[in-house]
């Protein structure tokens, strides 16, 4: 087990303790409560029931597929699913909060504890514990910077269902906030359960960070809010770490406050002003009666998910032979291990990796595409492997072919017909080629003879020259040791 | 006979055979409206154009032989019901102008049954209080008086005192009213009328301005008890835009009102007697078991031991909801903003939730917000929800001895404007008997059974189990029948 | 339980409702008072093992459960215009709020 991670103050070692709070927008058409779409980028106001607007008289019909997808998130987080649980409102007053209130669930989430395991970059691995998972509206919009003197409020976002998801305060490190982060978004993005985006907003996290010296107790904490990055998520608990560190080595106390993340100076600050902590009053929200799930759909559900990712790992390991470090790899989107998924299929499947990782994420790259939309389909790329394993091409060649590939669109057997890239295997010509290549250096075949073993190469190479590296290589070597001897 | 002087009922069967059209039954209410609203006080907005239209449309229908069970009866709305292109003001100064796009379930089914609505009905503002002196359009005045005192105005009860008084002056033929503690109840048996609560779930509340949610129940008002079967008929019903809607088949509840209630055991709380309650309203609810031992029924002593604690539990139970219900009133969207140059967001808030809402109103969401926040949450709100529990569970174990309950609707007869105004509590004192059914969310009716000294109308309620109205209008109807009310109001359309 | 009127104070603030003179905080706090000296009396209620009610239905809403859109379709919205047709203060297609002070 790795040492803990540790910050140097000015008197010591400081540890870090760690917890996130993970708002994550669910996947659905429509809102948690009302019937209104959840498209992000519509016109303002476009999105909008009198529901969501808070009108008079309006009340809240919960909508069952988020009520699902919350499920199949706590299944996927191996959570505790609570068959009875309940919402609550949240009561303040904001502008984008239309009714003064949030409908949330504060005492008897849908989703119990869980856990989730990271893997760090060292290989280590490591358990995070989750606290709970619950469902709530999601609020509007302000805009502060279109007017000078007003706020603008737009609702397209209010009462979009959000998954809340409390880590317990298990994580002691930027890294690990970061690896969990990215389990969590993996998790939801294999489940289809949220699209992950954190930079449209669908996946936003509150970090909660206390520092404290080797071996002690819990100080207090402070939670810096709305960071939408996983980026930003490290940086600001080095941040926030760091200020509270020297709070304390400068004798004083941290209070326990909100704050937020200035990415531009990479520091925190305190949010607002001296107010007074919301009290929210929570109560049990009387509209709406307790969410009762019939163990059957829970099962139901169960059996519908797809394979996950750390299963999915361990198979490709345990099934495909790859090391750790490729299966999580290929792993990290589903799109990616659907792409080598069928590649491998029916080939050697670490060849398929190799090809996967390295050329076509290098042409993924230097196109600006994506695995969903691939410069190189996985079919054709498999084909390629199949022209490889037949002969027809070297694997050198089969390079040249991919980049051709990736240029033109075409599958590979068209582009080594067009270009008649057919790896050479006729020996007559390479014992031709051979022959040549030996008689217009016959000086360099003397030096050879006389012991000057590296000029081999150099004779494999002008051989390949004269068969424009069609030849195939294996033949070469053999057809150049018999001829010098 | 004048055209105000049917029954609903009786509408029906004229309008049924021509005798009178929907025109000229819609007509001569919208003329009562005119010559007596204006001391009444009873609409906040009159329809004239619109119930009009609605009759001629009526006709026609008729004519072509597609009548609806409510076809071409006029009948005024509670101004807390949400009513498509109608401005709807839950008698507040907050709503502004505000005119709904939708209109509520409970509305739009008296429509869908072919009911002319002649205007929206005057309230206690947001559904708080007991008197209709709340509103912020002024008071209602009870169209009766007494007898010795004619020129002391009364109050017509509330919250819903412009529906009891619209129908009780026979402005119209039947009114929807809410009732969240007694709202429907108290001020029916202070008017004369009959009204009836049903049970929480039974109508849905989709459109209704919410007061408080677990209470809050739509219901009608008319001037028989059959009428108010017919009238609840129309109005319940499963809505899948309410989650708290029950979803439970509607009987014929009119059909129920001729059952006999031979062999029905009638529970007597014996909570309910108060200490000092007036002579007169001990003598009526002796009466009333009088007349129902007449049919066959039998009389049983219960006990409901949480009795005395049903008017505190309410006003810590409705007060939260209400004042989480009512921040939603902010200046934002729609109604009142009041903003000075240079406010900020907050004072905004601040100064148009300040002009907006009156002083009871105010009073209830500061209660509501102090027994919700940090530290008192226990030992208010959660404890009188506990409490709530133990009253509903005294009902569970009276129906176990006994089909229906008979108390006084109210412990006096209505009560003079500027009389009992001075301390809140003493107001809230008016909902004693009625309260209970809401908290436990059992149907509540209540019938005129006698006039007091002064010739004022005192009403019974009868309690009855849940989804049940049967049972209550069953016993509702024996009572209305033996009393055999006929007094009316001084003021009055066709006077 | 007695309000001070600093209580009072900070229940309107919660409550966004501005109390103007110091008259009407007085007098509301001796309202308020009254009222919560009167259900003060539910202390005495034992209540020891009560479930509390949630919700209005009756029976104490123990088979009430939730029910359920149970079709993921967009039902609503797109009603731009009436959503701010009542609007006291609109802007293009915005509410508009004086500016809050982060």
């Amino acid at each position: 087990m790795s040492a803990t991670y540790t910050l140097e103050g000015r008197t010591g070692p400081w540890e870090l303790v760690i917890g996130l709070e993970v708002h994550a927008q669910v996947v659905s058409n429509a809102k948690l409560f009302s019937g209104a779409a959840t498209a992000f980028g519509a016109e303002p106001n476009t999105q909008v029931s009198f529901i969501d607007a808070g009108f008079p008289g309006m009340l809240p019909v919960i909508n069952r597929e988020c009520v699902a997808q919350a499920i199949r998130t706590g299944l996927g987080l191996n959570a505790q699913i609570n068959l009875w649980s309940r919402f609550d409102r949240k009561n303040y007053f904001y502008a984008d909060l239309p009714q003064g209130y949030q409908i949330s669930q504060y005492a008897h989430p849908i989703v119990g504890k869980g856990a989730v395991e990271i893997t760090l970059s060292d290989g280590t691995t490591k358990t995070i514990g989750i606290t709970r998972l619950h469902l709530e509206q999601d609020a509007g919009k302000s805009l502060h910077d279109q007017h000078p003197t007003k706020t603008f409020v737009d609702l397209n976002r209010s009462g979009i269902a959000l998954m809340e998801i409390v880590s317990e305060p298990d994580m002691r490190s930027p890294e690990e906030a970061g690896a969990y982060l990215a389990k969590l978004r993996q998790i939801m993005r294999y489940l289809g359960t949220c699209d992950g985006n954190m930079e449209e907003g669908s996946l936003r996290a509150d970090v909660n960070v206390s520092v404290r010296r080797p071996g002690e107790g819990y100080r207090t904490r402070c939670e810096v809010k709305n960071i939408n990055s996983i980026r930003f998520v490290m940086q600001a608990i080095e941040a926030e770490a760091r200020r509270q560190i020297a709070v304390w080595e400068e004798g004083g106390e941290v209070e326990q406050e909100t704050r937020l993340f200035d990415t531009g100076r990479g520091v925190t600050r305190s949010m607002r002003s001296k107010e007074e902590a919301h009290d929210y009053r929570y109560f049990p929200d009387p509209d709406l009666p307790p969410l009762v799930l019939d163990e059957a759909w829970v099962e139901e559900l169960r059996r519908g998910l797809p394979e996950l990712p750390d299963a999915r790992k361990a198979r490709y390991m345990r099934d495909f032979g790859l090391p750790a470090y490729d299966a999580s790899v290929l792993v990290a989107e589903k799109e990616t291990a659907a792409y080598y998924e069928e590649v491998a299929r029916g080939r050697d499947p670490k060849l398929a990796a190799n090809w996967v990782m390295g050329d076509l994420f290098a042409a993924l790259n230097r196109t600006k595409r994506t695995i969903e939309d691939p410069p190189v389909s996985a079919r054709d790329l498999g084909a390629l492997l199949d022209l490889m394993k037949d002969g027809t091409l070297s694997g050198k060649l089969a390079k040249e072919v991919f980049e051709a590939m990736v240029e033109t669109g075409k599958p590979p057997g068209a582009i080594v017909e067009e270009r008649g890239l057919r790896q050479v295997t006729d020996t007559g010509a390479i014992e031709a080629a051979v022959s040549k290549v030996l008689a217009a250096n016959a000086d360099k075949v003397a030096e050879y003879k006389a012991g000057k073993d590296k000029l081999f190469g150099f004779f494999v190479g002008q051989v390949m020259k004269a068969m424009q590296g069609k030849a195939n290589p294996a033949l070469v070597n053999e057809t150049l040791k018999r001829a010098l001897g | 006979m004048h055209p105000t002087d049917f029954t609903l009922a009786g509408a029906l069967a004229a309008l049924e055979e021509g005798a009178i059209s929907a025109v000229e039954l819609t007509r001569a209410h919208l003329d009562a409206i005119e010559a007596l609203n204006p001391r009444l006080n009873a609409f906040i907005t009159v329809t004239a154009e619109q119930a009009m239209a609605a009759a001629r449309e009526s006709d026609a229908r008729r004519a072509r032989g597609e009548a609806r069970p409510l076809e071409g009866i006029p009948l005024a709305v509670k101004d807390l019901f949400c009513t498509a292109g109608v401005r709807t003001t839950a008698a507040s100064r907050i709503l502004g102008n505000f005119v709904p796009p939708y209109e509520s379930t409970v509305t739009a089914q008296l429509l869908r049954d072919g009911a002319v609505f002649l205007g929206k009905a005057n309230l206690d503002e947001f559904a708080m209080g007991s008197s209709n002196l709340t509103s912020a359009f002024g008071p209602v005045e009870n169209p009766w008086s007494r007898r010795d005192d004619p020129e002391t105005k009364l109050v017509p009860g509330g919250s819903s005192g412009g529906s009891a008084a619209a129908v009780a002056a026979r402005m119209a033929l039947g009114a929807t009213g809410t009732d969240t503690g007694g709202s429907i109840r108290q001020p029916a048996a202070f008017c004369g009328v009959v009204g009836i609560k049903p049970t929480y779930g039974r109508c849905s509340r989709f459109g209704i301005v919410a007061f408080a949610s677990s209470l809050d129940q739509a219901g009608p008002f008319a001037r028989t008890v059959e009428d108010c079967a017919i009238l609840l008929r129309s109005m319940s019903g499963h809505d899948p835009k309410d989650s708290t809607s029950a979803n439970v088949p509607v009987p014929d509840f009119a059909a129920a009102c001729k059952r006999s209630v031979k062999g029905l055991r009638i529970g007597v709380p014996k909570e309910y007697r108060l200490d000092g309650m007036p002579a007169e309203i001990e003598a009526l609810w002796r009466q009333g078991l009088d007349w129902l031992h007449a049919e066959g029924a039998e009389t049983v002593e219960i006990s409901l031991p949480h009795t005395k604690y049903a008017l505190p539990t309410y006003y810590i139970v409705a007060p939260a909801e209400a004042s989480s219900n009512l921040a939603r009133y902010d200046g934002v969207r729609y109604g009142l903003r009041v903003e000075e140059k240079g406010d900020d967001l907050r004072t905004m808030y601040e100064r148009t939730r300040a002009a907006g809402f009156g002083a009871e109103v105010k009073r209830r969401i500061m209660i509501g917000t102090y027994v919700l926040s940090a530290g008192y949450y226990e030992a208010y709100y959660l404890k009188a929800q506990k409490v709530r529990a133990l009253i509903a569970r005294d009902f569970d174990q009276a129906w176990e001895k006994v089909d229906a309950i008979v108390t006084p609707a109210t412990p006096s007869a209505a009560f003079a404007m500027g009389e009992k105004t001075d301390d809140p509590v003493t107001m809230y004192l008016n909902d004693v008997f009625t309260v209970t059914a809401n908290l436990a969310g059992l149907p509540g009716l209540a019938v005129p059974a006698g006039l007091d000294a002064q010739g004022l109308p005192l009403g019974l309620q009868v309690i009855g189990r849940a989804f049940d109205e049967e049972t209550v209008f069953a016993v509702g109807a024996a009572i209305e029948r033996a009393a055999d009310f006929k007094a009316l109001p001084r003021v009055r359309a066709g006077a | 339980m007695s309000l001070d009127t600093a209580t009072v104070r900070r229940v309107a603030a919660l409550a966004r409702i501005r109390l103007e003179e110091e008259a009407e905080v007085m007098r509301l706090q001796a309202e308020l008072n009254g009222i919560l000296g009167w259900i003060e009396q539910l202390q005495s209620v034992d209540t020891e093992g009560v479930e509390p009610m949630a919700g209005g239905a009756p029976g104490g809403g123990a088979s009430a459960r939730m029910p359920m859109r149970e079709e993921d379709v967009v039902t609503d919205g797109g009603i731009r215009e009436q959503i701010l047709a009542n609007a006291p203060d609109r802007e293009g297609d915005f509410f508009a709020v004086p500016k809050v002070v982060e």
